[in-house]
């Protein structure tokens, strides 16, 4: 791969990743440990004619991003776990008014002000239902800096195609943890643009009135058509509708567009899951130890494999069945009491064979953790 | 253009009970439009939730009814992306310095150029008859059964400690004067900040033992008077109306080109 060769923080990947899919527009507020997130596109942002604000909160930096993206603009914030909290509401608008948006939660311990400074991953089902009423969203997230760039880019793809927010999961580790990235050439990565209606100006433009292959062309606010956006139940103009007809077919379209498309959304990688009899399923930073294990017992001839998952939600339970069917145990490692534990052990064919390896005390589990549960689990003592 | 030609008519007719004041302010808007003869593409309304939110779907411009007291933020996102739209956000008193107040004084203070019109009933309406921040001290609603103990914020005063370029009060009873601060405040580049005392007959109105609709509107008549006006010194409970605060300053979208002309050096 042809590129730039760089030394950055997790953080910063995101921020190269943001600018490679061409991010225009970023509001934020500055919070442990996201912050670099902001200081970085606060200085490359106005370099590219791109803007950044620094709003009063996580509310209005949620609220300015959806502003800023209906106008045509790509567009990101990035936050951890408090200000995450702060952010529901606003993130339930735009899933309601379908407005393509990145929200990079780097996760801290909580609840609350919890572990400011220290690795987590407990935001994993709060990423999911967040935010009140039913609802789908995408999460994506990455272990290495260089999986950081391209599921950021993939975050935003995701967000244009579904007109939807993307959740990028990462945690402190990652988000903090320095290692060699390669920027690619521009063009080397495909982009996916802002799907533009052709309805002319001065003609009648419906906004939310799905093609037949269920996408919304959207218009850029502030341009050739004026129509209504709210986060009321709504009708083809966006205009409020209360109307039972209405309401059913639009808390359909809203999760059928990201459920049917599980498959084409889900991004994972796997190691020696072919003859694998057990199994760790990990994701983000503690797929790194996950993986480092599953190498050095490879190495000893032992059968183990890893998957490791890129997208948490929506949650790919084909995938992880199909993946498991012929392992004796499996394994899923996280930094929470689980959260992704109890989604694997649902979409297994023997759940009694699922077991869950984890920490909560702030502490990032390392290979020699992971190597200690498992022979915790397998009966036969640290 | 004609008036008519800035609403959108199959979206009548509105939710407002009547004697509604909402009414009468969306009549003066429309009006300031028409003076100003601005193409509807113009203009960018953003609202957040209650009575007074409903009044963007009305119109026939680009309409962005968001969530409850965050409608600055989002204008903040829209302006900051095209700044060379005019953006207008109508809020009730809940929604602007309640649940919003906190970004009413940051959009203030950055002097970022929208007009903020605050549609002052004293009331949340749309709920029903709760105080907002703005009903008063010895004022009754649903959830001040035996009296109301919070105090008022003076949204004139608020503004302009946060730092608004422009700053007014009207009344539903002053529907030019309404209309005419209307245009100033859109021409001018800044944060301008409009309060329009407006009549809840229906709650605040009916708790309160205020009257009918008509009453309240003469009651406007009745209390208020022009800024600096003698009568205000001899009956100091007069409210003051007219502009209080006019001034220019680096508007927001403009002070940040600068930013990216830095930045741009920096390269």
């Amino acid at each position: 791969m042809n590129g730039t060769l760089k030394f950055v923080q997790g953080n910063e990947a995101c921020v190269e990743g943001a600018l490679y899919a061409g991010l225009k527009f970023f509001a934020g507020y500055p919070i442990t440990p996201s912050t670099e997130i902001a200081e970085s596109l606060a200085y490359r942002l106005p370099q590219i004619g791109g803007k950044f604000i620094q709003m009063e909160d996580e509310i209005g930096s949620m609220c300015a991003i959806i502003g800023a993206s209906l106008t045509g603009s790509k567009v990101m914030t990035a936050t951890s776990g408090p200000g995450f909290s702060l952010m529901q509401e606003a993130l339930g608008y735009a899933i309601m008014a379908e407005i393509p948006c990145v929200i990079a939660n780097v996760q801290r311990g909580g609840p609350s002000t919890g572990l400011a400074t220290r690795g987590a991953q407990g935001d994993v089902m709060q990423s999911r239902w967040g935010t009140h009423g039913d609802h789908a969203i995408v999460v994506m997230t990455a272990s290495n800096n260089q999986d950081v760039f391209n599921i950021t880019i993939e975050a935003f793809n995701v967000a244009e195609t579904y007109r939807t927010p993307v959740i990028l999961l990462f945690d402190e580790v990652m988000g903090h943890t320095r290692e060699r990235l390669i920027v690619p050439e521009k063009d080397e990565i495909p982009l996916v643009e802002r799907l533009r209606t052709s309805v002319k100006g001065g003609v009648d433009y419906h906004p939310y009135l799905p093609r037949e292959d269920g996408r919304l062309p959207m218009s850029d606010f502030g341009g050739v058509h004026r129509y209504n956006v709210t986060g009321l139940y709504h009708d083809m103009w966006g205009f409020p509708s209360e109307n039972p007809a209405v309401v059913d077919g639009l808390i359909h379209h809203l999760t059928d567009k990201i459920r049917n498309n599980v498959h084409t959304i889900t991004q994972y990688k796997e190691y020696f899951i072919e003859d694998a009899r057990t199994i760790l399923i990990s994701y983000g930073s503690t797929a790194r130890s996950a993986l480092h294990h599953v190498l050095n017992r490879r190495k000893r001839g032992e059968y183990i494999g890893l998957l490791e998952l890129q997208t948490l939600w929506p949650f790919h339970g084909d995938l992880i069945r199909e993946k498991c069917k012929n392992a004796e145990l499996v394994v899923v490692t996280e930094m929470n009491l689980g959260q992704l534990y109890r989604q694997v052990k649902i979409a297994v064919d023997h759940p009694e064979r699922v077991f869950l390896a984890n920490r909560v005390d702030g502490v990032f589990i390392t290979p020699t953790d992971i190597k200690n549960m498992l022979r915790l689990i397998q009966g036969r003592g640290v | 253009m004609a008036i008519k030609d800035y609403i959108r008519e199959r979206f009548f007719p509105h939710i407002w009970c009547p004697g509604c004041g909402h009414g009468m302010v969306l009549n003066a808007l429309l009006r300031a439009f028409e003076d100003l003869a601005i193409s509807k593409n113009e203009i960018v309304m953003v609202s957040g939730i209650g009575c007074s939110a409903r009044i963007s779907g009305y119109v026939d411009v680009h309409t962005l009814h968001t969530i409850h007291g965050r409608a600055l933020a989002f204008a903040t996102g829209v302006k900051m992306s095209r700044p060379e739209l005019n953006l207008i956000v109508p809020m009730g008193d809940g929604d602007a310095l309640a649940i919003g107040g906190n970004h009413f004084i940051h959009a203030a203070r950055r002097n970022i150029d929208i007009t903020a019109i605050v549609m002052n009933n004293r009331i949340y309406g749309m709920t029903g008859g709760q105080y907002s921040p703005l009903s008063g001290y010895g004022t009754l609603a649903t959830t001040a059964p035996f009296i109301n103990i919070d105090h008022a914020f003076d949204v004139v005063e608020l503004a302009k400690a946060a730092g608004a370029t422009f700053v007014a009060r009207t009344t539903t009873y002053h529907v030019k004067q309404m209309s005419e601060l209307f245009k100033e405040a859109i021409l001018r580049e800044g944060f301008s900040v409009i309060e329009v005392l407006t009549q809840c007959p229906t709650y605040f109105g009916r708790k309160n033992k205020a009257g009918s609709a008509v009453d309240m509107v003469k009651s406007f008549k009745d209390n208020t008077t022009p800024v600096g006006s003698k009568a205000k010194l001899e009956s100091p409970g007069l409210i003051e109306r007219g502009i209080f605060v006019q001034k220019d300053l680096p508007e927001y979208t403009r002070e940040y080109d600068k930013v990216i002309e830095r930045a741009m050096k920096k390269r």
